[in-house]
C-alpha cells in the first residue's frame, strides 16, 4: 500500500504545479485579445460559426467559408471575437444541436452553420432563439424561417461549363467523374458534368464512379481512394476526369499526372491550380468554382450593413456564385464556347438537370 | 471493494495529470478547460449526457456479452446500424397501429442484429475464424448494404441535401420522460431493463454460469460438459440482439426515421465504455455516463474556451487507457496481497507443527 500512496501523492502534487501554471497561462490570451479588439475599433457582430466534419484547414468546402470570414474580419465588417466549432465525424444529432445552442447563449449573432448536415438542427434550434439570426450552406429546406437565410449553390451550372470544357478538351470521346459521397448534392455536379458534356458531344462516353456511401463520409478525404479510382478510368481510355470528392481529389491530380501527356483533371470548389501540390497542377484543365466565401462574405456584408437576411439566396451562374477558373490558360482556347454557354444559362435557353439521369 | 475504489481514483488522477500535460504542450489554457469541464453541467446538457449514456450503455452491453465469454465483437457497429435501418423501415410502414408497431420494429431489429453478429457466430464456432476478423468485414459490409438500401427506400425532402426513410407514425414514437423542463429517451427504461436482465441472466441462471465458464477456460468447459460451439454462437447472437437496440433510442426518441446524418461509431465507443465498466453492469452506467459527459463538454470547450476538439477525444482515450493500467496494477497488488496472506498462514501452520512435533 506504501508506493500506491507514495504514486498518489506525486500524482497529486504534479497535477496541483499542473493547474496553478495553468490558471496563470489561461489569463494572457484572453486579456491579449481584450487589447487587439480596443485597439481598433471594429464591427460588435460576433460570428458564431459552424463547420461540417474536417473544419479549418480542409482545403476544401469548410476552409472557403473560412476565407468567406477572414475576408469579413479583416474589412472590420464583423467582430474579431467570433468563434468556430467543427463537427465530429458520425455525431449524435444533439450536439450539432448543442453546439449552435451553445453558440446562442454565449451571445454570437449570427450563427453561420456549414454544411447540409445542420438543416435539421438549425431548424430546430433557430425556433428556440427566435431573436438570433441563422444562415445555413446548402440546404434551403428552411426557406420559410423568419430568422434563417439559405445560401444555395448551382453546382450543375458551374458543373455544365467544366463539362463542356471537358468534351472540348477530350480526344478519345471518354471523360470521367469521380465523386466523393453519393448524396444528392454531389449527385448535382455529376447532372451538370455530363449535361455539358453531352451539349458539346452527344456521343460522349462518360465513366461515373463514387468513392464512399453514407454515413461513411471517408470519400471526401481520401486520396489513395481518389487515385486508385481516377487511376480506372484512365487506364480505361478517358482523358479528363472531373472530381467532386473534396480532399480526396489530390489522389485524382496525382493519377492524371501519371496518365502523361495529354490527359487532364478538373478541380472543383475552389481555384484548385493555385492550390493543389505544385508537382500536379500542370494537369489541371480548369476547376469548377463554388464560390461559398463570396456566400459567406456577402451575408456577413448585409448583416454587417443591419439587414439580416433571410429565404432562399441562390448563387448561381448569373451573380458569379459558381463558374470555371482560367489558371495554367489551358482552357484560353475555348473560353469563347464556355462563355457562350454561360450566356445561354443564364438567359435561361439551356436548363441543366439537377439530378443525374438514372 | 476498497481495491477497486483505489484503481478508479488512481485512474482519474493519472488521466487529470496526463490530460493537463496535453494542453500544456498544445498551449492550451488549462485552467479554463479544467474549470469547464469540471462545472455543473445545465439541466439541458444533463438531458443530454442521459440521453447520449442510454445508446452508449446499450452499446457497451452488447460488447459486454462478449467479452465475458472472451469473445472480442468489435461489430456491435454494424449491427446497431444494419439494425436500427431496418427498424426505422418496419417502423416507418406502419403494417401494425401504434405501439404493436414499435414493438414488432424492436423485435425485428433484434433479429436482424442477432443474425448478422451471428455470421461471425457460425464462422467462429464451425471455421474457427476469428470474430474480431469478421465482424471488422461484416462491418464493411453492413456500411455498403445499408447506404445501398437507404438510397433504395430514401424519401427526399423538398430542398434538402439529406436523405432518410419514411417517418415513423407519431402513434408509434416511444414518448420522453418529462426531466425538469426538457425530456429524456423513454428508452432509457428498457436500458435500465436490459442491464438488470443482464446481471440477472450471468449470475443467476445455468447459462450465464456455463458462458463465464467458457469465458475463463475453454478446456475446463468442455470438460465439464458445456458445448463451446453451441455457446459461442449463442454469446454471439445474444451480443448481436443487444447490438441491435443501440440505435432504437434515437429512432423512435428523436429522429423518427434513420438519415444519411444518423450517429455512427457508437460501437466502438460501447468497447471503450464496457472496459471502463469492467463489463460489470453498474460499472458501464458510470462509464456511459462519463463518457457522454466528455461528449457534451465537446462543444463548450471550442467555443467557450477555444480549444480543439480532439482533446477531448484525447481525454477519453486517456481515462480509458489509465483505467485499464490501474485496474491490471490493482489487481496485481492485490494477488501480491493474498500470495503474501497465504504464506504467512502456512508459515504459522508450519511453525505450530513444528512446535507439537518437538513437544
Amino acid at each position: 500500500m506504501r508506493r500506491t500512496t507514495k504514486f498518489a501523492a506525486v500524482l497529486a502534487a504534479g497535477i496541483l504545479a499542473l493547474t496553478a501554471c495553468g490558471s496563470d497561462d489561461s489569463n494572457e490570451p484572453e486579456s491579449g485579445g481584450d487589447d487587439t479588439s480596443s485597439a481598433a475599433p471594429t464591427s460588435d457582430i460576433k460570428v458564431g460559426m459552424a463547420y461540417d466534419v474536417g473544419g479549418r484547414g480542409d482545403q476544401s468546402f469548410n476552409d472557403s467559408a473560412a476565407a468567406g470570414l477572414d475576408q469579413a474580419k479583416e474589412e472590420g465588417l464583423v467582430s474579431d471575437e467570433t468563434q468556430e466549432s467543427e463537427a465530429e465525424d458520425g455525431e449524435a444529432e444533439s450536439a450539432r444541436e448543442e453546439r449552435l445552442r451553445t453558440f446562442a447563449d454565449a451571445g454570437y449573432d449570427p450563427i453561420i452553420a456549414v454544411g447540409f448536415a445542420y438543416a435539421s438542427s438549425v431548424g430546430k434550434v433557430s425556433e428556440e432563439y427566435p431573436d438570433v439570426h441563422f444562415a445555413i450552406i446548402d440546404d434551403q429546406s428552411l426557406a420559410d424561417s423568419a430568422n434563417v437565410a439559405s445560401l444555395v449553390f448551382a453546382e450543375e451550372q458551374g458543373s455544365f461549363l467544366v463539362g463542356a470544357a471537358a468534351a472540348l478538351k477530350s480526344k478519345t470521346g471518354h471523360i470521367g467523374f469521380v465523386g466523393g459521397v453519393e448524396v444528392p448534392l454531389i449527385g448535382k455536379f455529376q447532372a451538370g458534368y455530363e449535361a455539358g458534356a453531352k451539349a458539346v458531344n452527344p456521343d460522349i462516353k462518360i465513366d461515373v464512379t463514387y468513392l464512399t456511401q453514407p454515413p461513411d463520409f471517408s470519400g471526401f478525404g481520401d486520396p489513395a481512394k481518389g487515385k486508385t479510382a481516377a487511376q480506372g478510368m484512365f487506364d480505361g481510355g478517358a482523358d479528363v476526369v472531373y472530381h467532386a470528392a473534396g480532399g480526396s481529389g489530390g489522389g485524382v491530380f496525382e493519377a492524371a499526372s501519371e496518365a502523361g501527356e495529354g490527359n487532364w483533371a478538373i478541380g472543383v470548389d475552389s481555384d484548385q491550380y493555385n492550390t493543389a501540390d505544385p508537382s500536379v497542377k500542370d494537369v489541371i484543365l480548369t476547376s469548377m468554382l463554388k464560390n461559398v466565401n463570396v456566400a459567406v462574405y456577402n451575408y456577413l456584408k448585409e448583416v454587417s450593413s443591419g439587414t439580416f437576411p433571410t429565404g432562399v439566396n441562390t448563387y448561381d451562374l448569373s451573380v458569379d456564385g459558381v463558374g470555371y477558373s482560367t489558371s495554367g490558360g489551358f482552357v484560353d482556347d475555348i473560353t469563347d464556347q464556355l462563355d457562350d454557354y454561360k450566356q445561354q444559362i443564364i438567359d435561361g435557353k439551356i436548363t441543366v438537370p439537377t439530378e443525374p439521369a438514372k | 471493494m476498497g481495491l477497486g475504489l483505489a484503481s478508479a481514483a488512481l485512474a482519474l488522477l493519472a488521466a487529470f495529470a496526463i490530460t493537463s500535460l496535453v494542453l500544456l504542450a498544445a498551449g492550451d489554457p488549462v485552467g479554463d478547460v479544467w474549470a469547464q469541464l469540471l462545472k455543473w453541467p445545465e439541466q439541458r446538457n444533463w438531458a443530454n449526457i442521459i440521453n447520449n449514456a442510454c445508446t452508449l450503455y446499450l452499446s457497451a452491453l452488447a460488447v459486454a456479452v462478449g467479452f465475458r465469454m472472451n469473445l472480442f465483437n468489435i461489430g456491435v457497429d454494424g449491427q446497431y446500424r444494419v439494425a436500427a435501418f431496418t427498424a426505422a423501415v418496419v417502423a416507418g410502414e406502419a403494417w401494425l397501429p401504434g405501439y404493436l408497431n414499435t414493438a414488432f420494429a424492436i423485435i425485428c431489429a433484434m433479429a436482424v442484429g442477432a443474425v448478422w453478429a451471428g455470421i461471425a457466430g457460425v464462422l467462429r464456432a464451425s471455421r474457427g475464424v476469428s470474430e474480431v476478423i469478421s465482424t471488422i468485414m461484416l462491418n464493411f459490409i453492413a456500411t455498403y448494404l445499408v447506404a445501398y438500401l437507404l438510397r433504395e427506400a430514401a424519401v427526399k425532402e423538398e430542398g434538402s441535401n439529406q436523405i432518410a426513410t419514411k417517418e415513423i407514425p407519431e402513434g408509434s414514437w416511444i414518448p420522453g420522460i418529462p426531466f425538469g423542463d426538457f425530456e429524456i429517451y423513454g428508452f432509457v427504461v428498457i436500458a435500465i431493463l436490459c442491464g438488470v436482465a443482464f446481471w440477472f441472466v450471468l449470475n443467476r441462471t445455468r447459462f450465464g454460469f456455463d458462458l463465464r465458464a467458457t469465458g475463463q477456460s475453454s478446456t475446463a468447459a468442455i470438460a465439464s460438459g458445456i458445448n463451446v460451439k453451441r455457446m459461442t454462437l449463442g454469446a454471439m447472437m445474444i451480443s448481436g440482439a443487444v447490438a441491435g437496440l443501440v440505435g432504437l433510442p434515437i429512432i423512435f426518441g428523436e429522429s423518427h426515421s434513420y438519415g444519411s446524418t444518423f450517429q455512427s461509431g457508437l460501437g466502438f465507443a460501447g468497447i471503450a465504455v464496457a472496459l471502463l465498466g469492467r463489463n460489470h453492469p453498474v460499472g458501464i452506467a458510470l462509464g456511459a455516463l462519463l463518457f457522454a459527459y466528455l461528449d457534451e463538454q465537446s462543444n463548450p470547450l471550442q467555443i467557450l474556451v477555444g480549444v480543439s476538439p480532439q482533446i477531448v477525444a484525447i481525454t477519453q482515450g486517456v481515462i480509458v487507457l489509465t483505467v485499464v493500467i490501474s485496474y491490471e496494477l490493482v489487481r496485481r497488488y492485490g494477488l501480491r496481497l493474498e500470495q503474501r496472506e497465504v504464506a504467512r498462514a502456512l508459515n504459522a501452520e508450519r511453525t505450530a507443527k513444528a512446535e507439537e512435533v518437538s513437544a
